[in-house]
């Protein structure tokens, strides 16, 4: 006998257990199927930044809505997921590069975004002053900030439960097909039913999009993060780079996370990763040149997340374009974590509804129908 | 000294650790004339078991006795190998396909090995007490460090409480150094001996039984010997007094030092990061790993020789690291001429003989593996005991969530301290095995290595100016 829900969704990362939420607040009744636990792998190991700042214009209104709720995250989930707003820094390092920055704020203006200010060398130097000399200025959005990953994807979960969701950790996806008006999904914990799903498997997601026949070109990678030793406060803002490959912060507990995208070796299927060393020595080389405080700070750990890029560097967001009642929220390209809450929001209005408020356009899965 | 930029950039053999297996296999791969490279962290060759064997101030062989000098022989024999011997080298990294990371004066470098041998020993097993991070508290091992490598003894009242047969080692060297040892609390269950005695007969045969039996009659004829079931240290900023159960009756003891020591287990955390599988060995309660005759693991090329195959002592882990070197050998240059690997087995053989009897016989007691209460579980982070067991209580499946949840393992000995206790409290308070519970996800680096020395990698410029998003 297979289990009957409104909705499954397909993976327990941020983006999944948020939609679970969001349909269950809507009175559905969503079964959310997760290979691993909820948060293993990108969506619990990543950098936490919660970023509106230097998004691709496509992403700009998903970017937003979801500050929105990150802003009175513990109201929607009881916890505050560790939110600190402290805003994050793009830094210039040269004056040819802070004049495209110009260009860019001028842009989002013309546009109706104000989230994104330019900043001269005496504000950046009063944000963040441990930055090197030679960095004449940056972009500062102000409402930006960081959060605990892994700590956000569990509460969540535990919120998605407490309002009807069901969880079923530990089972793996094994087909798709339609049976009537009903899509059901074969799993390892047995058969559902339901009427729509939800792709949102992360670096898997391909798999369970070319199960529909609609094969999409995703990438599995791996993006690396570095983490020190507990040092004396000395940066609020998260601190990221156009350059050169870096985001850099400090968290509550005085130690510094690393990263910035440069990217270890996945295995996919084998949840493992190998780390790139001479990569993350570029990192250690950037940081050592930007942030002269920090050449006797510790290495502690490092470490890679799977998930999926695509090759524009943009998320699937949207309905399938050969199947429906199937909906993609995957391949967020290293920058999902911060549009986590709004896309689940988005996603569960889009499923409910048939339609959304929050324009999508230019983020669909037909973009890749001739590749 | 050997400088970090003096290293080729690749080597036939890396060795990583400096105690019997990797001298040992070091010395024979080289011999064969495989290109060899031996790193050791400390500033000696030596391991543990043979600290200090080229530079210890103590002299007198009575005091370490003839097993300890027998490191010598070994330590000869590497350094006239032609193998190159680097102390002071951390290595931090190690890969699937076989890149070393190493550190050396506070320069890092990556190393491609053809083939490597990780001899990275073993660890003293976590003995997670009431009061156990009070000054004056410590290991027998730290002890022992401080006795070989400097001549250092421990002063004032000093107890040692546990159980093995490095404890009883210890004691007899601490005694011989002129340490006087107010009692020894001995944690052995009773109930192990009836376990151990199906074992007796293979012990009876082994070079064990003698050595043991000396070295027990001699501690025994100078310090009180105290069994005991429960035992707490206590203090207002440093130790001051332990309370301890003995046969039903509770008591409280002034001490300034205490040395705890309740057996070794292999040091898993290199070869864990590098991907080779381990496994739950459930009689000496602790992670080992999967591992072939030759001490080949499951990822091509890498090997683990040594009591960080499982512990078995000094003399099986030269024997381990000599089989591993054979096998090295024998890959990559396969003509060379190497010792007959039958008669390196047969001698492995008879000094791995009797290890059944002790491991069962000193097995430590749950009530001093499973801390309860407010008893500091992850040292580095101060997690205590009923912090994991609320944890577990609440859903949490695995040390690995348990990170995420409690920072637990997270700190700078990357769970090296808490690993098992972390793993066996988990899978109490499940009703699972730690089989099933599973380990710590190990991360790289495996010892923490500076921003500068990373940063001093050698990096192309083209990947330092790379303007990538």
């Amino acid at each position: 006998m297979a289990r009957i829900a409104d909705v499954v969704v397909i993976g327990g990362g941020l983006h999944g257990c948020s939609t679970a939420l969001h349909l269950a607040l809507r009175g559905l009744k969503p079964i959310l199927v997760e290979k691993d636990y909820a948060g293993r792998h990108a969506s619990g190991v990543n950098a936490g930044g919660v970023r509106q700042l230097a998004r691709d214009i496509a992403e700009i209104p998903l970017s937003v809505s979801s500050m929105a709720i990150w802003e009175h995250v513990e109201e929607l989930v009881g916890d505050d997921c560790g939110f600190a707003s402290h805003g994050t820094v793009l830094v210039a390092e040269s004056e040819a590069e802070l004049a495209d920055f110009q260009a860019r704020v001028d842009d989002l203006r013309l546009r109706g975004f104000v989230h994104e200010e330019l900043i001269d060398r005496t504000e950046l130097r009063r944000l963040v002053p441990a930055v090197s000399d030679h960095c004449p200025g940056g972009v500062v959005s102000r409402r930006d900030g960081a959060a605990d990953p892994f700590r956000t994807t569990q509460a969540f979960r535990k919120r998605a439960i407490e309002k009807g969701a069901e969880v079923m950790e530990g089972v793996v996806v094994t087909g798709l097909s339609r049976v009537g008006g009903q899509w059901r999904v074969e799993t390892s914990g047995g058969p559902i039913e339901a009427p729509k799903v939800v792709n949102a498997a992360g670096a898997w997601a391909d798999r369970i999009a070319s199960m529909l026949g609609e094969p999409v070109p995703l990438e599995v990678i791996a993006p690396m993060l570095m983490v020190t030793s507990r040092l004396p406060a000395f940066i609020e803002p998260v601190v990221i780079l156009r350059g050169r490959k870096l985001s850099f912060k400090q968290v509550s507990n005085g130690t510094v996370v690393i990263g910035g995208g440069h990217r270890a070796q996945p295995f996919r299927d084998q949840n493992r990763t190998v780390l790139d060393w001479q990569k993350l020595a570029v990192s250690a080389a950037t940081v050592w040149e930007l942030f002269p405080v920090m050449r006797e700070a510790t290495i502690m750990r490092a470490w890679a997340g799977i998930e999926a890029r695509m090759p524009d560097d943009l998320p699937v967001i949207g309905p399938s374009s050969t199947s429906e009642g199937i909906y993609h929220q995957f391949g967020f390209s290293a920058h999902g974590f911060q549009l986590g809450p709004g896309t689940g929001a988005m996603m569960a209005e889009l499923v409910a509804t048939g339609a959304t408020n929050v324009p999508i356009d230019g983020l669909g899965i037909e973009r890749f129908a001739a590749s | 000294m050997t400088e970090a930029s003096n290293f080729a950039s690749s080597y036939d053999l890396v060795v990583i650790g400096g105690g019997p297996a990797g001298l040992a296999a070091a010395a024979l791969a080289s011999r064969a004339g495989a290109s060899t490279v031996l790193f050791d962290e400390n500033p000696d060759i030596g391991g543990q078991i043979y600290r200090g064997i080229t530079s210890t101030p103590i002299k007198s062989h009575a005091v370490l006795g003839e097993d300890y000098w027998a490191g010598a022989a070994l330590a000869a024999e590497a350094k006239a190998s032609g193998a190159l011997i680097v102390t002071g080298a951390t290595v931090w990294s190690l890969d699937p396909s076989r890149l070393v990371g190493v550190s050396v004066a506070g320069k890092a470098r990556m190393i491609q090995a053809q083939r490597v041998i990780i001899a990275t020993g073993s660890l003293e097993r976590p003995f997670p007490l009431p009061g156990w991070t009070l000054p004056g508290v410590m290991t027998a091992g730290a002890a022992q460090t401080a006795l070989k490598a400097h001549g250092l003894v421990p002063d004032g009242r000093v107890l040692l409480a546990g159980c093995g047969p490095l404890l009883w080692l210890l004691a007899a060297q601490l005694l011989r150094a002129g340490t006087k040892i107010e009692a020894i609390l001995d944690t052995t269950p009773r109930s192990n001996w009836l376990r151990a005695l199906p074992h007796l007969p293979d012990f009876l045969l082994s070079s064990y039984w003698s050595k043991g039996l000396a070295l027990l009659r001699e501690v025994k004829a100078k310090v009180p010997v105290i069994p005991i079931q429960r035992l707490s240290a206590h203090g207002e900023g440093k130790l001051q007094h332990v309370e301890y159960r003995s046969s039903g009756k509770d008591y409280r003891r002034r001490v300034d030092m205490l040395l705890l020591h309740q057996g070794v287990v292999p040091n898993v955390n290199l070869a864990s990061a590098a991907g080779v599988a381990h496994r739950w060995n459930e009689r000496q309660l602790c992670l080992e790993p999967v591992l072939d005759v030759d001490f080949g693991s499951s990822v091509p090329g890498i090997a683990v020789a040594g009591d960080g195959a499982g512990i078995a002592g000094g003399a099986a882990a030269a024997e381990r690291g000599r089989i591993a070197a054979i096998a090295a050998v024998h890959a990559l240059r396969p003509s060379a001429s190497v010792p007959d690997p039958q008669s390196v087995r047969q001698r492995l053989q008879r000094e791995e003989l009797g290890r059944g009897f002790l491991d069962t016989l000193y097995r430590p007691a749950d009530a001093f593996r499973l801390p309860e209460g407010e008893t500091i579980v992850c040292r580095c982070e101060e997690v205590t005991a009923k912090q994991i067991h609320d944890m577990t209580a609440m859903g949490c499946e695995g040390p690995n969530q348990m990170k995420a949840f409690l920072r637990c393992g997270m700190g700078p000995c990357q769970g090296r301290l808490c690993g098992l206790t972390v793993t066996e409290l988990i899978a109490a308070g499940r009703h699972a095995r730690p089989a099933d519970v599973g380990y710590y996800r190990l991360r790289p680096p495996v010892k923490p290595i500076t921003l500068a020395e990373l940063a001093s990698l050698p990096i192309s410029e083209a990947e330092r100016k790379a303007v990538e998003r």
